[in-house]
């Protein structure tokens, strides 16, 4: 839809490139010296024990933080100190570890909100709610359906979704994230307090969107047999630093990982 | 029995995101518009002058003010400046340019607050809630100063006061002392109808829902690109426009004349008042709050004498007055304990029960 103002990537081309970035908070570190990179089409898992700097990582990476050294490559262009709107409109979108959708609006509502970037009549037209302003809501609305049929969701679609359950509330968030049409998207701990059967949804889902659409996904996870089973590669932070990064075959078989996650005998 | 969704089939999304879904509610509004127009000519003075105009014109600026602080989450206590701004652009507009037609001033008078409002919207990127308030307290204090101490305003009048010159269209007064309250409500109704319209139409499209994001969460808000500056003073100047054309509408066509205190904090509160108990984030909430704040108390004062008289209580109209407060007061805190989302919700709710009526769900 949008015309492409960066190099057009194929499959396994490097999207987003993390360099040597430290961020700390006055004298906390929240990460140090992080290198890695996520490819076109992939699926990469950033994986830590907790506090290990994971979300702050997608922080950086959505704009909501500025390292404080090193530098993130988006698109083969470095990034700018930049708000988390611009980043957005970049094509970065995410969803969070704690559910954060528009309450008190219904599920259509939510993922139409998704799509305000994308919507270019004007004020005027809007007033009238005629001409474009109408078109344009119809035009929007059909691809909204469209997500809506693919996640699942068509029952709910009246409803706030203030009132809907944890499982499905994490679902129209990753519907909104969709709606965006994004080339990168973060998704913050998608599986946090489901059930089996809806993580296996939810990781049908997130195939299918990479499989489909070709989005590139960065996930943070902390269930590990779907870390293993969905991503591409994995990299693993502790501390704030990267200790592993790899195939999940390969990082299964670190032994930093795995002291890292059961313990070293001292 | 007769309001139900029942064989009201959408067959394309034009239809299905219509504001007003349901054939009987598109009925009941038209009913209610047409309603509304016939009560200028079986209405008498009293009830246009002192009931419809005066609600009219609170419901618009409680619109206006729900659209700041309903829909966008932005608490403001600047209404009655702002509703100010509008009164005396309006003014200014219209002794200086008196050929052209006072209904272009009222409406390009609110342009005058929406950018004075926008301008103290500023701050709404980095305060929130309460802190936020207490900004805009500095608008009302602000302005108000303005006219009091700027003549120029008022166009050096010594009272300080403005009135309402005579102004007509096609011959008949609109404004000023001949103008009769029959035509003043109809061109406050008039006015009053299209600004809803308007009003409806941004909060159901992308705005609105721009506007209530960032109200539910404005970091997810910002996250999916909504500019947050952008989203908020916008917020800020079409709520600010309402409440100015409101304030032209007040001293204009309803006070016939006003002088600056009736800008003062109190409105602020007043409108606030219409708007928490009409309810957050709806535009009929507007309507029903100004209905139970402002027409309440008229008609209380109108049939406690007459209810209380059957048990052989006569009271005098000082009474009268402190049993309206308290009754108005004790009904606030009801409606506030029954629904603390307003009216607007109980309506819905009543709605919601009447379509599946008489089964429970």
């Amino acid at each position: 839809m949008r015309a492409p103002d960066h190099p057009v990537l194929s499959k396994g081309d490097v999207l987003l490139a993390v360099e040597n970035v430290s961020l700390g908070f006055g004298g906390v570190k929240a990460l140090t010296d992080v290198s890695f990179d996520i490819r076109k089409s992939e699926i990469r898992a950033i994986i830590g024990p907790n506090g290990a700097g994971k979300t702050s990582m997608l922080n950086c990476i959505n704009g909501f933080y500025y390292p404080t050294q090193g530098r993130i490559t988006f698109k083969g262009v470095k990034r700018p100190k930049m708000r988390p709107y611009e980043a957005a409109r970049g094509g970065i979108a995410r969803t969070f570890q704690n559910v954060a959708l528009f309450k008190s609006m219904s599920t259509l509502d939510n993922i139409m909100a998704g799509r305000s970037i994308k919507m270019r009549s004007n004020f005027f037209w809007q007033l009238f709610r005629h001409g474009p302003a109408m078109k344009e809501e119809v035009e929007h609305r059909r691809f909204v359906e469209e997500i809506i049929d693919f996640l699942e969701i068509q029952h709910i679609r009246r409803t706030p979704v203030g009132r809907l359950p944890y499982g499905l509330q994490k679902r129209v968030e990753l519907g909104r994230a969709l709606a965006m049409e994004p080339d990168l998207l973060l998704l913050d701990e998608p599986m946090a307090g489901m059930n089996l059967e809806e993580k296996e949804d939810m990781s049908r889902f997130i195939l299918e969107v990479n499989q489909q659409y070709g989005t590139t996904i960065a996930l943070i996870e902390h269930d590990m047999g779907v870390v293993m089973d969905l991503s591409d590669r994995v990299v693993v932070l502790e501390y704030g630093r990267k200790i592993a990064d790899g195939t999940p075959d390969e990082v299964k078989r670190d032994q930093r990982v795995i002291d890292a996650y059961l313990g070293v005998a001292h | 029995m007769f309001y139900r969704e029942a064989g009201q089939f959408k067959t394309n999304y034009v239809s299905d995101s219509a504001i007003f879904p349901l054939r009987q509610d598109r009925i009941g509004l038209g009913l209610i518009i047409v309603a509304a127009f016939a009560l200028a000519f079986l209405g008498n003075d009293f009830l246009l002058q002192a009931v419809m105009i005066p609600f009219l014109v609170f419901s618009l600026a409680s619109i206006g003010l729900n659209i700041l602080t309903g829909y966008t989450g932005l608490l403001s206590l600047g209404t009655g400046a702002f509703m100010g701004v509008g009164a005396y652009a309006c003014y200014k507009l219209m002794t200086a340019f008196p050929g052209v037609n006072v209904i272009v001033w009222i409406f390009v008078s609110g342009f005058f607050s929406a950018a004075v409002g926008a301008l103290f919207g500023l701050p709404s990127l980095r305060i929130k809630g309460f802190y936020l308030a207490v900004a805009t307290l500095a608008a009302q204090f602000f302005l108000q100063w303005c006219f009091i101490r700027i003549p120029w305003l008022v166009n050096y009048n010594v009272s300080g006061a403005l009135d309402a010159p005579l102004r007509t269209l096609f011959g008949v007064p609109i404004m000023g002392p001949n103008a009769t309250p029959q035509t003043r409500y109809l061109l406050v109704l008039s006015i009053v109808i299209l600004l809803t319209w308007l009003a409806s139409n941004l909060v159901h499209g992308r705005i609105g829902r721009m506007w209530i994001a960032i109200r539910d969460m404005d970091l997810a808000a910002e996250l999916m690109g909504i500019r947050p500056l952008q989203t908020k003073l916008l917020a800020f100047a079409v709520s600010s426009y309402y409440c100015g054309v409101a304030g032209a509408l007040l001293v204009f066509l309803w006070y016939g004349g006003a002088e600056y205190d009736v800008f003062n904090i109190n409105q602020s509160f007043f409108i606030l008042f219409m708007v928490i108990i009409g309810g957050l984030g709806s535009l009929i909430g507007s309507f029903f709050g100004a209905a139970l704040i402002f027409i309440m108390p008229i008609v209380l004062g109108l049939t406690l004498p007459a209810l209380l008289s059957p048990f052989g209580i006569s009271v005098g109209a000082d009474t009268i007055e402190h049993l309206r407060f308290m009754i108005v007061g004790a009904l606030i805190i009801f409606f506030l304990i029954v629904e603390p989302h307003g009216l607007a919700r109980l309506w819905q709710i009543g709605k919601q029960k009447l379509l599946v009526w008489p089964f429970p769900y």
